[in-house]
């Protein structure tokens, strides 16, 4: 697919009743994160009837009001509850969340472990780009320590979560990292994330220049894009490298990937199960 | 003449009859979080609701996450529930703002106990009137409304869901512990007996849907998502096709008409029970557990030849003004026993104006208010 047919596919997804221009900054990767989720949609050939898209608030909840399928713009944190209302109402809705990381990992950190453990068969996007981008750039718990925000201006005393490994360890069905550089593995990602079974969590890693990447050692956007392109690597080649040369980098690409049905399917057999037992 | 079918009779708790209620109104979506005393209500419908053809049913990592689930299930077309007590209410505050906003068709029931905070987990109260009314932040119109037996659970939880789907809006049904756990005989309507309403869905093609357009009743129709009207949901303000807007004349017609589709229907939404009124000198104001004493109360002190009567509140807010006016025409003292330090009796005093002189019963101290109690302030006159 060249970059044309790509940009053909998007229009044909967006909303062109909605008033443009959109709220994102110049440089943002929000917007290439909403670009490789519509073409994995497009190749998924999903109905646009049957996919939700259910946002949390920040920059990436803002995403939502955009796009031409079902969106709910939800409340700070709690795009995941009513996604799991969603897909156990109607389990044959595609169900997509798209949150920040300050949505995802703190305000809503509690939903986040939960949707794993139940398993709810729902895609996850969490947007992390390091910082609370719309509110002005205080720290958010993905924000490297060291780092300067508007509410560490000092330098963040504390550590960052690692998304990948809490979602694996609260018991994500499929999880897998990529970021806005690499876009035609995020695709792949997405594409995967999406048609796989159960809770899957996609962190995409995407640059906030305005509220991050100035106040940190990074001039200008096209800066942090370098760094995503230096930072990154593929799991494989990263599990070969010495503690050393592990030191800021990022291993991308796909960390589980299981086939445990969600939540939803196993709540639907036990029902029927019940019910020819005489219930009625 | 067809004669009338026997109505199934149970024993059953407030609680029970809130579960009954619910299903008989066609709801198929339960979210929720144990608390006493509400718990219950999860604990039947966890039992029920698996066994019907379509039921949800479905444990939340919290109350927050509660309120989520069943505004997305509403969302997706289905009629929802949950149930809580004040902590839980407490965190229910902000995403029942939201399905005012998003006009969600939801029933909230919250059993109170006392309070503040964790307060007296095991003890009736009716200290969250005031924040079943003003809880949420922002300008709001909100229906509440509350059961004062057994057989009124079940009713009410009828007419909540009837109002919540009606209205597009959520609804939210107060009882109070001894409610909620009195044991007593009650009727279970047969279908066609008892009205249920479901959300209008729209009937125009999707691409004439404007999902948030101006109606007669103020309420537009609402599609289930996925049923091919595509549109876009938020608690931001939004205009007519449901898109953020910071345009002046556009916030004021949206906040307008969430309040405007309430304020017109007053009629059908203000519902009162009088005993006794029709020449009452003294008029006792009340409702939950509470309305029981007064009801006793008020036939002991027409024995003792006081012309006395009953107001009972099932609805609390939008409060029922036009009925209060109504009994003000001739009390001349109106009496308000409440659980709590005086929460009702403010809505009271600010439709009497003055007029007839308003005598305040409180009990905070986790006990019910005794029919002797309110007897001696009717004998007071
Ligand atoms: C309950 C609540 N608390 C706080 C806020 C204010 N708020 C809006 S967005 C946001 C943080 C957004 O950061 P993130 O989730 O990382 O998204 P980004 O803007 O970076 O994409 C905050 C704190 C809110 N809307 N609601
Ligand atoms: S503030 Fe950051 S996250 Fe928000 S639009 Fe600008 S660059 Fe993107
Ligand atoms: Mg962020």
């Amino acid at each position: 697919m060249n970059e044309i047919t790509g940009n053909e596919i998007i229009h044909q997804y967006l909303r062109h009743n909605k008033k443009f221009p959109h709220v994102l900054c110049a440089g943002c990767g929000h917007g290439i994160v909403l670009g490789t989720l519509i073409r994995a949609i497009h190749t998924l050939a999903i109905p646009k009837d049957d996919v939700v898209i259910v946002a949390g608030i920040g920059c990436s909840g803002r995403l939502a009001v955009y796009v031409d399928f079902n969106t709910v713009h939800t409340t700070h944190g709690r795009a995941l509850t009513f996604a799991t209302g969603i897909k156990m109402a109607n389990p044959k809705l595609n169900v997509i969340c798209i949150m920040g990381d300050g949505d995802a990992l703190s305000i809503g950190g509690n939903h986040l472990i939960h949707a794993a453990r139940r398993n709810i068969g729902v895609t996850a996007l969490i947007l992390n780009n390091n910082i609370y981008g719309m509110t002005g750039g205080q720290s958010s718990p993905a924000t490297p320590e060291g780092s300067t925000t508007m509410t560490n201006p000092y330098g963040q005393l504390d550590a960052s979560f690692d998304t990948v490994a809490l979602a694996r360890g609260a018991g994500a069905n499929y999880v897998a990292r990529g970021t806005v550089f690499h876009v035609k593995r995020l695709e792949k990602i997405m594409v995967e994330a999406i048609s796989r079974p159960g809770f899957s969590v996609v962190e995409a890693i995407t640059p906030c220049h305005t509220q991050y990447g100035r106040k940190n050692r990074y001039k200008t956007p096209v800066d942090m894009y370098k760094w995503l392109k230096k930072a990154a690597v593929p799991i494989d080649r990263y599990e070969e490298m010495t503690e050393e040369q592990r030191t800021d980098r990022l291993p991308i690409g796909v960390f589980v990937a299981e086939d445990r049905s969600g939540f939803e399917e196993r709540y639907l057999s036990l029902q029927a199960q019940m019910r020819a037992k005489g219930g009625k | 003449m067809a004669r009338p079918r026997k109505r199934k009779e149970i024993f059953a708790l407030g609680n029970e009859a809130v579960v009954e209620g619910a299903l008989l109104a066609g709801c198929s979506f339960y979210g929720g979080y144990p608390i006493t005393p509400s718990s219950e209500i999860m604990e039947i419908m966890a039992a029920r609701l698996p066994l019907t053809e379509d039921g949800v049913f479905i444990q939340l990592e919290d109350e927050i996450a509660s309120m989520g689930a069943i505004i997305g299930a509403s969302l997706a077309g289905r009629k929802v529930l949950t149930a809580t007590s004040g902590p839980g209410f407490s965190l229910m505050q902000e995403n029942l703002g939201y399905a005012i906003m998003a006009e969600t068709p939801m029933v909230l029931v919250n059993v109170m106990r006392g309070g503040p905070s964790t307060g007296l987990p095991t003890s009736p109260a009716q200290g969250d009137v005031q924040q079943a009314r003003w809880g949420t932040h922002g300008d709001h119109p909100i229906i509440v409304l509350s059961a004062s037996n057994v057989q009124e659970c079940l009713d009410m939880t009828i007419t909540a869901f009837n109002m919540a789907e009606k209205y597009r809006t959520p609804v939210i049904l107060l009882l109070d512990e001894v409610t909620a756990h009195t044991r007593e005989k009650i009727e279970i309507p047969n279908p066609g007996e008892f009205e249920v309403f479901s959300r209008t869905v729209p009937s125009m093609p999707p691409e004439w849907y404007k999902p948030y357009e101006e109606t007669v009743r103020g309420v537009p129709p609402m599609p289930p998502l996925g049923s091919g009207y595509r549109f876009h949901v938020t608690g931001l303000v939004h205009d007519r096709n449901g898109f953020p807007t910071q345009r002046p004349e556009e916030i004021v017609e949206l906040l307008e008409r969430l309040h405007r589709k309430i304020d017109q229907f007053f009629y059908d939404i203000q519902l009162v029970d009088t005993i006794e009124t029709a020449d009452a000198d003294v008029v006792v104001i009340a409702y939950g557990s509470v309305a029981r004493s007064a009801e006793l109360a008020v036939r002991q002190a027409r024995e003792n030849g006081v012309r006395a009567g009953l107001l009972k509140l099932k609805t609390l807010f939008p409060y029922p003004r036009r009925q209060t006016e109504k009994v003000l025409a001739h009390a001349r003292t109106l009496v308000v026993p409440e659980m709590n330090m005086g929460q009702m009796s403010r809505e009271v005093k600010r439709v009497n104006m003055g007029r007839a002189s308003v005598r305040t019963i409180n009990r905070i101290d986790g006990q019910i208010v005794t029919p002797s109690e309110i007897l001696k302030v009717i004998m007071q006159g």
